[in-house]
Parts: structure tokens; C-alpha cells; sequence
């Protein structure tokens, strides 16, 4: 085997990677109501507690909406910035593009800070859940455009003129060559901004107004021992959930990557 | 007839000066080509055509109408781009067809006319194929076939060959110079290699900074390049230092450094020139090592360096009195002996053959 | 076309912090505001060592676990790169995303489980013998935070790593043993100089938003493991302070772009 101590280094660090993840069914499926060892038994008893807790309902929902609206947002704006910065040249082209990535390295809570400021102290808005789309919306923007710049980039420009060659208009161009080649990115990048926004905590626990987010409410959870063991159980089918999301965005990312000819060059971000 | 006519095109890129009042008629059904080094503007002016650049200043006229405010996707032209631009999420077929969605036919109709496209660029039962997996001899075709259903007036070609290897470049050379016969439509051709644009063309605009340098058939341009510079650009030419010292009512005497007065008659002279360039262009055919050693016009000379070819030697000869060699190309015949590096020889030189340039 | 999106950033990101930067040189009350324009904030937050600790240790925690996760993942991207066969390699890179995508929180909230006085770690250590009685240096402190976030951290300093080794075109690797170096010496004279703008993009991605974790030392730190923002998140929601937790963002802001600037000055050589 190449790269001997490399190669174990490497899996001793996956088992550290993977520690935590592997912990959260263990427990979820254990008897005992403590989080500890040594376990008690296998049990499906706060999977089946899940379906009566009703606030938990309501801010799953919630979430759902957030980060339904959050990647929807964080798409358009991205596909503008996207093809605006792959197509065309304009004046401050670095800064403008600069200045939409600073969310991307501004620690979150600056980030929540500020827009608490302004809703409520400067515009005194209510807080609601679209205050905290608004938040949302400005940290996944960024990824959105990461992911569909590289879709954008990877298109030969001169396929879109030789669209309107053939008759096109520069709106049919867009719409019947260049979106369905980038739609695979526009999907992975809508699953991502999704599953980001169904995952922020502090953005959200600054934000949020009377109907807390999921990690809002499991936040709250995690104070009562004796609710720990239904969160783990959450956590297990949020795992599931966003496992199969991103297998989804994976499965167009590559689908992409296939269509246009490219080569394959690893997974996400 | 000419079937586009460009008038005074200017095009300018902020402060770069692209294409500098550009004066040139196309005939209808002509192989022509632009050609010139990267930078000289041909591909430019190919778009200008087609319409994806705007003009500065002066007007397209293609088939009788004036283009000016007519989108490219309304311009009756059809262009092959460099890249070939093959829609990789559909198929062939569905390629060659792209443009026909407009022209609203039965599917019928459409397929039959996909398979006589594919047909004629010799892809036939490739309709089905992914688009993706061509290789880049089946893109060009698709890329013709596209282009070519529409049935423009004028087909446009930037650099449609660069792409290829050598062998795949010349099998396509020659097909799309049949290909262009029997469609009868005119091609405009961009390409940077001369030897192309020569073995194509009917008829060639060397381009040189943004200007047409000389618009000629290609004889013409490879016998009287109009300039040095296109006389350098186009094969090898050989220049010699030359003054002009006699002026006859049917002659006019030059004296060419190495080789010695030499009388060039009018009509090999460029037309309507007043005074001439010090200098004078030689093809490497034009002049040839003696091997009789009793010649009356031979000079001597020395041979510095040789490349054998096979069927040719070319032989680099610093004549006496000149500082830089000559290149010289010889036939091998067997009665010929190869010369060795070194050796003194003497050289004659064909008269009708020799380029005075226009001051 | 980029308008729309620069707009919407201005409007949700310029015009915010700067509210807060405004917000800073204000004062409150209890629940009236004071608009005159002071330092005085600024001058408690200088003067008052209960700030001056917690932004301190913060500064500390971060570099520490910037440090702590660029190490560690460095040589699981230099694995990957260079000894992972290339069809394998977005499998690997699949592998070390995943445990990611687990809900955050509950991340953080199972390293307190594992760290534990009865946790994963101390049992497993008691019945393999190796300690007598449960370790307790490991949990509610700075130690938990570290190795919290470097676990948080790890895919986002892997990934611009494996980026920028894989981008080093390996003939250069033998070109370098043609000229007489070995193997270490072409990792230190070649390999590591072309991977630093991976290495550097690393550093910032995790010390940037390490300063503002409010969540693990929250659930792990203990109380000499808190660091900034749980002051500022204790000021604006607690104490109904946002003056002073805005002084606190706005300082914790600049500590950190200042660091990262110098940071990115004295590796400027190799990001060209």
C-alpha cells in the first residue's frame, strides 16, 4: 500500500471526523434516557415521541419555509452575480464581487448583530421568519454563486452566439441552451443554500421572532436532560434527510459536469 | 455580384483602433479567406458580419440590405466557430436541427432534411449519437451541417480547423472545398495558417493591424505580394537590397546587391507606383544553384546550411557581398548531387520572377 | 445583472454594520438610547478586564484551533492528493463532507457527550485500563473548545488545501528530484510553497468566524471557556446593552481583520 503512515493517519482521522455522527443514532436508538454509556437497549420509543410534540411540528415547518424561500432568493441573486461576473466586464468587477462573498468569512454572529440592529433599533420591524430569510439569504448567497460560477465558467461563450446565429433571440439563447446546462448547478446550488439555512443556529436565534427555527427550538431542547434522547432522534432523521439531499445535489452536480463534456474533479465547495 | 459589400468598416474597443475603415467586396459563391497573424482584426471582422460586434462606424451590406440594426440571429449568415460550439445537452440530430425550430416543419420534414444535412458532411446514422461523445473531426461536421441547413448566404468560418491534427486538418481542407462547390454557397474563411488560406481560397485578404494589406487570389498573392510584409508573411521570400539606377520607356534597371543590375520590365512592376522600395523579394524557387560551372549570370556564393526534404533540398547560400544567406530550393533529381555545408557554388536567378515593392 | 444581488448585499450587510459601527459610539439605558456621540464604550471595553479577558482568550481559542485544524488537516489533503488514486478521490473527499451535514448543534452537543465525566472517551479509557479514574481537563474549558471547533472546522481547511495541491503539476515534483532533491527537501521547496494559498485560504476560513462561534463554548467551554460572543450575545439579549455588545462586535471585527491582513501581508510571496 502507497503512503503507509499516511493512509492510517488518514483513517484514524476519518474515526475522529466521524465520532460524533456515529454517536447520535447509537443514542437515538438507546433505552436509557441519560446520554451515556454503557446503553441500555434498542428502542424506537422517541422516534414515536417525535410525532406528538407539536411545537416541534411548528418549527419544522418553519425551517422548511425559511430555507425554501432562503435558497430560493440565494438562487436568483446568485444566477445574476454568477453571469454577470463569467459574461460580462464592468467597472469594480473585483470589488462588487468581493463585497457579495464577505459573508462568506464574516464571523456569523457580526453578521446577526447587525441585522438585529437595523430590524429593531433602526427599522423596528417585528421579528419573524423573514427576517431571518434575510439573514439566511446573505450567507448563502455566496454559495450560490461559488457553485454556479463554476457552472457559468465551464460554458464554451461562443454557444450561446451560436444560438442566436441560428435564429435565436438573446432571451431564447438563455433560456433553451444556457439555463438547461447550468440547471444542474442551480439545483445543487438550491439543495445547498436549503440545507445551510435548515442548519444555521445564530443567525436565526438572533432573528427569529415568535416561531423559533428547528436548531432554535432543539437549542432550547438541549437545556431538559429528559428531552435529549427525542433531539437525538431528530438529529437522526435530519442526518437522513440532508444525506439524501445531498446525494441528490451530488447526483446533478456530476450529471452537469457529464453534459457539458468535463472532467470530474472532486465533490462540493 | 457581390453579395456582401463592406464599406468603410470601423471598430473600435475604447482607445484600440480594431478594424481601420475596411473596404471589401465578396462575390456571391466565392471561397474567400481572411487571413492574417492573431491581433490583425479577421476575427473581428467575421463577427462584425455575423453581427455579434457592433460597428464604429461605416456599413455591412449583405445580399442588397443594409445590415445595420439587424440582430445576428436575423442576418442571413451562419457561422462554424472556432470551439464549434456543439450544444453538448442535445443530440446530433437535435443540433442539426436547432435552427429549423423556427421554420416549423413536420417532424417528417425535419428528419429527412437532419439526415440530408448529416448526409452531405458524411455523418450519416449519427443522428442519435450524445453530442458529447464526437470526436472533434464529427463536431466540425455537426457544425457545418447545422450551419449549412439553414442554407445561408454566406457561411462563416472562424478558425475552423486550429483544433484539429494535421492529417484530420488536411482531409478536412479538401472537404470542405468540395463541400463549398457543391453547396455553391460563399464561404468567408478566418484563418492565421497562409498555407491554408493558399490551398482553399479563391480568393485571400491578408490583414495586417486592422487594414486589408492585399486582397488577391492566392497566385497573385504568392507571385506579387503587394508589401514585404505580406511578401514574409505568405511562404518564404528571400530579400536583397536593391537600387533602382535606370528608368527605360520598357525596362527599369535595379541593382540588386549579390546578384548584381538586373532589367525588370514595367509590367512586373506593381501598377502605378511612382518610386520603388529598396529592396526586392526573391521566392526560394526563384533562384537556383548552377550546376554547370559555365553559366553567364551566375554569382557566386558559399553554402553555409542545408535541410534535405526528400523531394526537395533547401539550401541557405551567403552570396558574395551580402551579409545574410538566401534560402534556395532545389528539386532533388538524380542527376543532382546533394552539396555539402561549405562548399562554393555559383547561382542564377529567374528574372520574371523577382518582387520590386511599391515606396 | 450583478446589480440586484449587490444591492441586496449593501442594503443587508454595508448598511447594517454600518448601524452598528454607529450603534457603538451610542449608549443605553435600560430601554431609552442615548444618541450623543461617545467613546465610552469603548473606553470600558479597554478598561473593564472582564472584556479585555474574554476578547483576549478569543483571540487565543482561535489561533490555537486555527493552528490545531490547518495541522491536522493537512496531511489528510496531502493524502488524498497525492496517494489516492484520482477515481477515488472524490469518494474520499464525499467521506470527509458528510459528518458535516449533521445538524450543528447537536455536533457540538455529542463532543460534550464523548468529553464527559461519564462519556465515550473516559469510559472507553477506564475499561481498557489505561486511566484509573475519569479525566475532567477535557471538558468545560478552552481544551473542549479547541477540539470542538477543530472537529467543526475540518472539511473547510481540507478542502482549499486539497485544492491547491492538486492543482501542482506533478512534473514539477520530478523535476525537482531530477535536480538533486529528495523527497523531504522537494516537499519543503516545492509541494508546501505551491500549497500555501490553500494553506492560507484555510487559516482565514477557520480563525474569521471562530472569534464568533457563540455555540461551542456555550455547550462545551464551561465559564473560563466563554469567549466574545456569548459577552455580545449576553448584552443584546440579556442585558439589553446594544450599545456595548455592538462595541464588542465592532471590536471583535477589527482584531480580526487586522490580524488576518498582517496575517496575509507576511504570506504575500506565495499568493502572487
Amino acid at each position: 500500500m502507497k503512503g503507509g503512515w499516511l493512509r492510517v493517519y488518514a483513517i484514524v482521522y476519518l474515526v475522529f471526523l466521524y465520532l460524533p455522527v456515529l454517536l447520535l443514532p447509537m443514542f437515538a436508538f438507546n433505552q436509557g434516557t441519560v446520554i451515556a454509556f454503557p446503553l441500555k437497549g434498542f428502542t424506537t420509543e422517541w422516534f414515536v415521541q417525535l410525532a406528538g410534540i407539536q411545537a416541534l411540528h411548528g418549527a419544522l415547518l418553519n425551517s422548511v419555509f425559511v430555507a425554501f424561500v432562503t435558497a430560493s432568493l440565494s438562487v436568483i441573486f446568485g444566477i445574476c452575480a454568477a453571469r454577470a461576473s463569467t459574461r460580462f466586464r464592468f467597472p469594480y468587477k473585483g470589488t462588487i464581487m468581493g463585497v457579495i462573498m464577505v459573508p462568506l468569512v464574516l464571523p456569523e454572529i457580526i453578521v446577526a448583530v447587525s441585522l438585529l440592529v437595523v430590524m429593531v433599533q433602526v427599522l423596528d420591524l417585528p421579528l419573524s421568519a423573514w427576517t431571518v430569510i434575510a439573514g439566511h439569504t446573505l450567507i448563502c448567497t455566496p454559495f450560490a454563486i461559488a457553485i454556479l460560477t463554476s457552472s457559468f465558467q465551464g460554458l464554451d461563450q461562443s454557444l450561446e452566439e451560436a444560438a442566436v446565429d441560428l435564429g435565436e433571440t438573446r432571451w431564447g439563447a438563455f433560456k433553451n441552451i444556457i439555463l438547461p446546462l447550468v440547471s444542474p448547478g442551480i439545483v445543487a446550488s438550491f439543495l445547498i443554500c436549503f440545507t445551510i439555512s435548515l442548519d444555521e443556529f445564530i443567525i436565526a436565534f438572533f432573528l427569529t421572532g415568535a416561531e423559533p427555527t428547528l436548531p432554535v427550538y432543539i437549542w432550547s431542547q438541549l437545556r431538559f436532560p429528559t428531552k435529549i434522547p427525542a433531539v437525538m432522534a431528530l438529529g437522526t432523521l435530519m442526518l437522513v434527510a440532508s444525506l439524501i439531499i445531498l446525494s441528490v445535489a451530488e447526483f446533478y452536480r456530476r450529471r452537469g459536469v457529464a453534459r457539458v463534456g468535463g472532467k470530474d474533479s472532486g465533490g462540493f465547495l | 455580384m457581390s453579395i456582401i459589400s463592406l464599406r468603410g468598416i470601423e471598430k473600435y474597443y475604447g482607445d484600440y483602433h480594431a478594424l481601420k475603415g475596411i473596404e471589401c467586396e465578396i462575390a456571391e459563391g466565392e471561397f474567400f479567406s481572411l487571413l492574417g497573424p492573431s491581433g490583425c482584426g479577421k476575427t473581428t471582422l467575421l463577427r462584425v458580419i455575423a453581427g455579434f460586434e457592433d460597428v464604429s462606424g461605416g456599413t455591412v451590406v449583405i445580399g442588397g440590405q443594409d445590415m445595420a440594426g439587424v440582430p445576428a440571429n436575423k442576418r442571413p449568415t451562419n457561422m462554424v466557430f472556432q470551439s464549434y460550439a456543439i450544444f453538448p445537452h442535445l443530440s446530433v440530430a437535435e443540433n442539426v436541427g436547432y435552427g429549423l425550430r423556427r421554420a416549423r416543419l413536420s417532424a417528417a420534414d425535419m428528419s429527412a432534411k437532419v439526415d440530408d444535412a448529416l448526409k452531405m458532411v458524411g455523418l450519416e446514422g449519427f443522428g442519435a449519437r450524445a453530442s458529447h461523445a464526437l470526436s472533434g473531426g464529427q463536431r466540425q461536421r455537426v457544425a457545418l451541417a447545422r450551419a449549412l441547413i439553414l442554407e445561408p448566404k454566406v457561411l462563416l468560418l472562424d478558425e475552423p480547423l486550429s483544433a484539429l491534427d494535421k492529417k484530420m486538418r488536411e482531409q478536412m481542407q479538401s472537404e470542405l472545398r468540395r463541400l463549398q462547390r457543391q453547396v455553391g454557397i460563399t464561404f468567408i474563411l478566418v484563418t492565421h495558417d497562409q498555407e491554408e488560406a493558399l490551398i482553399m481560397s479563391d480568393r485571400i485578404a491578408v490583414m495586417f493591424e486592422g487594414e486589408i494589406a492585399q486582397l488577391a487570389s492566392p497566385q497573385e498573392l504568392y507571385r506579387r505580394p503587394a508589401t514585404r510584409r505580406v511578401g514574409e508573411f505568405i511562404g518564404v521570400m528571400n530579400f536583397l537590397d536593391a537600387r533602382q539606377i535606370d528608368i527605360g520607356s520598357d525596362e527599369v534597371r535595379f541593382a540588386v546587391e549579390g546578384l548584381g543590375d538586373i532589367n525588370i520590365r514595367v509590367k512586373n512592376l506593381p501598377k502605378g507606383a511612382r518610386s520603388f522600395a529598396p529592396v526586392v523579394g526573391l521566392r526560394p524557387e526563384a533562384l537556383s544553384i548552377n550546376y554547370e560551372a559555365n553559366a553567364k549570370s551566375a554569382v557566386p556564393g558559399k553554402i553555409v546550411d542545408l535541410s534535405y526534404y526528400g523531394d526537395m533540398t533547401y539550401y541557405e547560400v551567403l552570396l558574395d557581398g551580402t551579409s545574410q544567406p538566401v534560402t534556395i530550393s532545389m528539386k532533388n533529381l538524380t542527376s543532382r548531387p546533394i552539396l555539402e555545408r561549405g562548399s562554393e557554388t555559383r547561382v542564377t536567378w529567374d528574372e520574371g520572377s523577382l518582387v520590386v515593392f511599391a515606396n | 445583472m450583478v446589480s440586484p444581488t449587490a444591492v441586496y448585499v449593501l442594503l443587508l450587510l454595508a448598511a447594517p454594520l454600518a448601524a452598528v459601527v454607529t450603534f457603538s459610539f451610542w449608549t443605553q439605558d435600560f430601554l431609552t438610547i442615548d444618541r450623543s456621540f461617545t467613546l465610552a464604550n469603548y473606553v470600558e471595553a479597554f478598561s473593564d478586564p472582564l472584556y479585555r479577558v474574554l476578547m483576549v482568550r478569543s483571540l487565543v481559542i482561535s489561533g490555537i484551533v486555527t493552528v490545531v485544524t490547518v495541522v491536522l488537516a493537512f496531511p489528510i489533503a496531502y493524502f488524498v492528493s497525492f496517494y489516492v488514486p484520482p477515481e477515488r478521490k472524490a469518494l474520499w473527499i464525499f467521506l470527509i463532507t458528510i459528518p458535516f451535514w449533521t445538524s450543528y448543534l447537536l455536533r457540538v452537543f455529542l463532543w460534550k457527550v464523548i468529553l464527559g465525566f461519564n462519556g465515550v472517551l473516559n469510559s472507553g479509557l477506564l475499561s481498557l485500563g489505561v486511566i484509573d479514574e475519569p479525566i475532567t481537563f477535557i471538558l468545560y474549558n478552552a481544551n473542549a473548545v479547541v477540539i470542538t471547533l477543530a472537529h467543526a472546522f475540518a472539511p473547510f481547511t481540507i478542502l482549499p488545501i486539497y485544492v491547491a495541491l492538486e492543482k501542482i503539476d506533478r512534473s514539477l515534483l520530478e523535476a525537482s528530484r531530477d535536480l538533486g532533491e529528495s523527497r523531504v527537501t522537494t516537499f519543503f521547496r516545492v509541494t508546501l510553497p505551491l500549497a500555501m494559498p490553500g494553506v492560507v485560504a484555510a487559516t482565514l476560513i477557520v480563525f474569521i468566524p471562530t472569534i464568533g462561534d457563540y455555540v461551542t463554548p456555550r455547550l462545551v467551554g464551561g465559564p473560563n471557556g466563554l469567549m466574545i460572543a456569548n459577552m455580545i450575545q449576553t448584552q443584546f439579549l440579556k442585558l439589553n446593552n446594544a450599545p456595548m455588545g455592538a462595541t464588542l462586535a465592532v471590536l471583535a471585527m477589527f482584531a480580526v481583520t487586522a490580524i488576518s491582513l498582517v496575517f496575509v501581508l507576511f504570506n504575500r510571496r506565495y499568493l502572487r
